[in-house]
C-alpha cells in the first residue's frame, strides 16, 4: 500500500518538476528580442552636443508638476530657494542632467530619463496595469490610479528609472513618459526635446532617429565611440544615445540584449499555459487524496468520535 | 483533520502569563510605528530605496516568512498524499503557525503598499495583468490564507460547540444590573450559536478535503512563483542566485522548511508547555529532510556548474560568503539527519530544525537581499523602526499561537497517542483499571 502511494508521490513530484524544467528551455523565438514596431516614437540624446545647461531639468518639472505632485529640490545652501537641484533622478525629478568628467579637457554631460523599453520589465512587472506600453507609440507610461505602490517595477528595471516618493504619506511612482499627456500633447513633442537650445535632444520616429544615430557615426568616427546606446540593450529602447565616452562610465549599464522581463514571462506561461498544469496538480492531489482518505477510513479510523 | 477531535486537546494553562506581556509590548510597540508609517510615508520609517525598493518586509515577512509557514503544506503532503495518517495529531499545530505566518505576510505587505488604497485592483479582471508574477503570487497568497482559515475552522467549531461559555456568562453576570437584563435570552443564544456550529461541523467535514488539496496546490504555485519573482530583476541579482530554476528551487526549499519548521516548533512548543516530546513522529519527518534537502542540493550544485558559476565562489567576496553559509547550514541540517539515532534525540532533532530553517531562510533571504546589487551607489540596512516593525510582527505570530492553543484543540493529545500505538493492549487493560483508571480518564 505504502509503495504504491510512493509512487504516486514520486508521479506528482515528477509532474511538477517537469514543468518547472522546462523554465530552462531556452527562449522560444516569440520572446526574443523583439523589434520596435515602426509606429514607435523616440528620443536621441546626443551626449556630444549637450551643453549642460539643464534648461531640459527646469522645463520637465514645470511641465509636469501637477500631474506627477513633483516639489522642487533645494541644496541646503540656497537659504532663498531659487534653484532646484536634485542630484538624481528621484521621487521629485524625472529627468537629470550629470556630468562625467575625466580631466579638466574631456568631460561630457549625460542625460538620464525612461528609457522607454521594447520589452519593458516595469510593465511586465506590474500587477495591476499601472504601467502600460502604448502599442502604436511605444511610450511606457504610469497610471497613479491603479498603482499599488508596491515597487516591484523598481526592482524589475534594469536602469533603475522608476522612483518613488519615500517621504509621501499618498506617494507616487515618478518617470518620463515622454510628455504623454501634457507637453506632447499640447505641443507635439516631450518639453525636454522643445526646450533643449543646443539640439541635443532629436525628437521623431524610432526608425528614422536610429538610422540618423549610426549616420552620425559614420560621418563623424572621431567624435563618438561607434555604437548607439539603446539600440539593443535588453531587447532594445526607445531612448538612444550617442556619447564620446563608453557608455558605462556615463552611468548606464552595461546590459544583454535578452530581456529578463521576457525570459520570467516565458517560465511563467510555460509554468501556466492554459491554466492546465494546477487544474492538473489539483486533480492528481484530490485523486490521491481521497483514495487515502477512504483507506484510512476503511480501516476504523474515520469514525471513532 | 475534521472528525478525529480526540487526536487535539487544548493546552492547560492561564493566558495571561509574562511571556504574553513582553510579546505585547512589542506588539504596540510595532504597531505604532505601523500608524506612524501611514502618515509620514515608507521612507520615514525604513532605510529603503530607489536602488533598494525592497527590505526587511519583503525579504523576511513575506519571501522567508510564508517558507516557515510552510508546515502546514508540507504535513498535508506527507499525510493526505503520501498516506501517513501517523502525522495527523501534528498538523493542526502546524496549521494554526501557518495561518499566522500567512495572514501576516499579506499584513506586512500591506504596510509596504506605497498606495495600498488601491489594492482592491488585485479583485478587478480589468486589471489583471497574467504576465506579472506578483499577479499570481498575490492572488494565490490570498487564497491559500483564506484555505488555511477553513482548514483552521473545525477547531474553531468544536470550541464553540462545546463551549460551556463560561467567559461569557461570567461576564455577563458582572454586566447583568446595566446592560443584560434577559439571561434566558443569552443562554438560548448561546445555546443556538452552540448548536449551528455543531451542524456547520458536520458539513464542513464532508468538504473540507477538497480544501485540504486545494492546501496542497496553492503552496505549489505561489512557493515556486516566489522563486520566479526576481527572475525578472536579471543582472541585479548575483549569478549565485540567479537562474531559470529559482521556481523549482523556491518549492523544493518550502517544503524541507516546512518539515523543519515542525521539528523546531514541536520541540520548542512541547520544552515550554513541559509535554513530552513526539519524537516518534518527528524522527519519522526527520527521516525524509535530508533527501528533500539533498535534491535541493543536487538542483543548487549542478544549476551553478552548467552555468559555470563555480568560481564565482572561489572570489570569496561578500555573495560567496553568504553562498557558503546557507549551504552549510543546510548541508549540516540535513546530515545530522542522516543517523537514526540522531533522530530520537529531541535536542538534536530541534538544532537540525533551526538549522534547516536559519539556512532554507537565507537561502531566500539572498535572492531577496544579500546577493541583489542595484548597481554602484547604493545601500540597504534596515532602519531600526522597520527592524521593530518586523519584531512586532514575528512577536503577533507567537502571542497569537500562545493564546489560541489555550482556547482551541490543537495540542496532539499524548492520551490518544500513545493509545493507538497499541491499542488491543488498551482496550485489555481498560476494563481492570477503569473506573478512574488512566484510560478512562477525562
Amino acid at each position: 500500500m505504502k509503495s504504491t502511494t510512493r509512487r504516486d508521490f514520486l508521479k506528482m513530484m515528477g509532474m511538477t518538476g517537469a514543468a518547472c524544467l522546462a523554465c530552462a528551455a531556452p527562449l522560444s523565438a516569440s520572446t526574443g528580442p523583439a523589434g520596435e514596431s515602426e509606429t514607435a516614437i523616440a528620443m536621441l540624446y546626443d551626449a556630444t552636443k549637450c551643453v549642460g545647461c539643464k534648461a531640459c531639468m527646469a522645463a520637465c518639472k514645470r511641465v509636469n508638476m501637477e500631474q506627477n505632485n513633483l516639489s522642487y529640490e533645494y541644496l541646503p545652501t540656497d537659504g532663498d530657494k531659487l534653484w532646484d537641484a536634485p542630484k538624481d533622478l528621484s521621487g521629485d525629478t524625472r529627468t537629470v542632467i550629470k556630468l562625467y568628467k575625466e580631466s579638466d579637457t574631456r568631460f561630457s554631460y549625460v542625460k538620464h530619463s525612461c528609457m522607454h523599453c521594447t520589452k519593458p520589465g516595469c510593465v511586465s512587472a506590474c500587477p495591476v496595469k499601472a504601467m502600460t506600453k502604448d502599442p502604436v507609440t511605444g511610450v511606457v507610461a504610469y497610471n497613479k490610479n491603479a498603482c499599488i505602490g508596491c515597487r516591484y517595477c523598481q526592482v524589475a528595471c534594469p536602469y533603475n528609472i522608476p522612483r518613488f516618493q519615500w517621504d509621501k504619506a499618498l506617494p507616487q511612482i515618478v518617470k518620463c513618459d515622454f510628455c504623454k499627456d501634457t507637453n506632447l500633447k499640447a505641443k507635439g513633442m516631450p518639453a525636454c526635446s522643445e526646450t533643449c537650445p543646443a539640439g541635443a535632444i532629436a525628437f521623431g520616429k524610432r526608425t528614422d532617429l536610429l538610422a540618423e544615430a549610426h549616420n552620425r557615426i559614420k560621418e563623424n568616427p572621431d567624435r563618438y565611440i561607434p555604437k548607439v546606446y539603446g539600440e539593443k540593450e535588453v531587447g532594445g529602447a526607445n531612448h538612444l544615445y550617442l556619447a564620446a565616452f563608453p557608455f558605462q562610465k556615463l552611468g548606464l549599464p552595461e546590459l544583454k540584449e535578452e530581456s529578463p522581463a521576457a525570459f520570467s514571462e516565458h517560465i511563467q506561461h510555460t509554468i501556466y499555459k492554459g491554466f492546465i498544469a494546477p487544474v492538473a496538480l489539483y486533480g492528481t492531489l484530490a485523486a490521491i487524496a481521497l483514495r487515502n482518505k477512504k483507506k484510512q477510513e476503511d480501516l476504523g479510523h474515520g469514525e471513532d468520535d | 483533520m475534521g472528525s478525529h477531535h480526540d487526536e487535539y486537546q487544548v493546552q492547560p494553562g492561564k493566558i495571561l502569563t509574562r511571556p504574553f506581556f513582553i510579546l505585547l509590548f512589542f506588539v504596540l510597540v510595532g504597531l505604532a510605528l505601523i500608524a506612524y508609517r501611514f502618515f509620514a510615508g515608507v521612507g520615514a520609517v525604513t532605510g529603503l530605496s530607489d536602488g533598494y525598493p525592497w527590505g526587511i518586509w519583503i525579504a523576511y515577512d513575506v519571501a522567508t516568512g510564508t517558507a516557515f509557514a510552510c508546515g502546514g503544506y508540507a504535513l498535508a503532503l506527507l499525510i493526505y498524499i503520501m498516506n501517513r495518517w501517523k502525522y495527523h495529531p501534528l498538523i493542526r499545530s502546524a496549521i494554526l503557525t501557518s495561518v499566522f505566518g500567512y495572514c501576516l505576510a499579506g499584513f506586512s505587505v500591506m504596510v509596504d503598499l506605497g498606495r495600498y488604497w488601491n489594492a482592491y485592483g488585485f479583485f478587478m479582471p480589468s486589471r489583471w495583468q497574467g504576465n506579472s508574477v506578483m499577479f499570481e503570487v498575490a492572488l494565490c497568497v490570498m487564497s491559500y490564507s483564506t484555505v488555511l482559515i477553513i482548514e483552521f475552522l473545525p477547531a474553531v467549531l468544536y470550541t464553540l460547540e462545546h463551549s460551556k461559555w463560561k467567559w461569557v456568562r461570567e461576564s455577563s453576570h458582572w454586566l447583568y444590573a446595566r446592560l443584560i437584563p434577559d439571561t434566558d435570552a443569552l443562554r438560548n443564544g448561546l445555546t443556538n450559536v452552540s448548536k449551528a456550529a455543531g451542524h456547520l461541523q458536520v458539513r464542513l467535514d464532508k468538504v473540507l478535503i477538497f480544501f485540504i488539496v486545494l492546501g496542497i496546490t496553492l503552496p505549489s504555485m505561489h512557493q515556486s512563483s516566489l522563486g520566479s519573482m526576481m527572475i525578472i530583476a536579471g543582472e541585479k541579482l548575483s549569478p549565485l542566485w540567479q537562474t531559470g530554476f529559482l521556481p523549482l528551487l523556491f518549492l523544493i526549499n518550502c517544503i524541507f522548511i516546512g518539515y523543519s519548521t515542525v521539528m523546531f516548533e514541536s520541540i520548542l512548543s512541547s520544552f515550554g508547555f513541559k509535554r513530552a516530546y513526539e519524537v516518534h513522529e518527528l524522527s519519522g519527518i526527520a527521516r525524509i529532510v535530508p533527501w528533500v534537502a539533498g535534491l535541493w542540493m543536487a538542483i543548487r550544485f549542478g544549476d551553478l556548474i552548467w552555468r559555470n558559476q563555480i568560481p564565482t565562489i572561489l572570489t570569496f567576496d561578500k555573495n560567496a560568503l553568504f553562498f557558503l553559509l546557507e549551504v552549510l547550514l543546510i548541508g549540516g541540517g540535513a546530515f545530522m539527519m542522516l543517523s537514526r539515532k540522531n533522530r530520537l534525540s529531541p535536542r538534536l532533532l530541534f538544532l537540525s530544525g533551526a538549522l534547516l530553517m536559519l539556512g532554507g531562510g537565507l537561502y531566500r533571504f539572498n535572492v531577496y537581499l544579500i546577493g541583489f546589487n542595484p548597481g554602484e551607489g547604493w545601500s540597504y540596512f534596515p532602519s531600526v523602526a522597520e527592524f521593530l516593525i518586523t519584531v512586532g510582527i514575528i512577536a503577533i505570530e507567537i502571542l497569537g499561537y500562545l493564546t489560541l492553543v489555550k482556547i482551541f484543540p490543537v495540542m496532539p493529545n499524548p492520551k490518544k497517542h500513545f493509545a493507538e500505538e497499541g491499542e488491543e493492549m488498551v482496550e485489555e487493560t481498560a476494563g481492570q483499571v477503569a473506573p478512574g483508571g488512566v484510560y478512562a480518564g477525562k
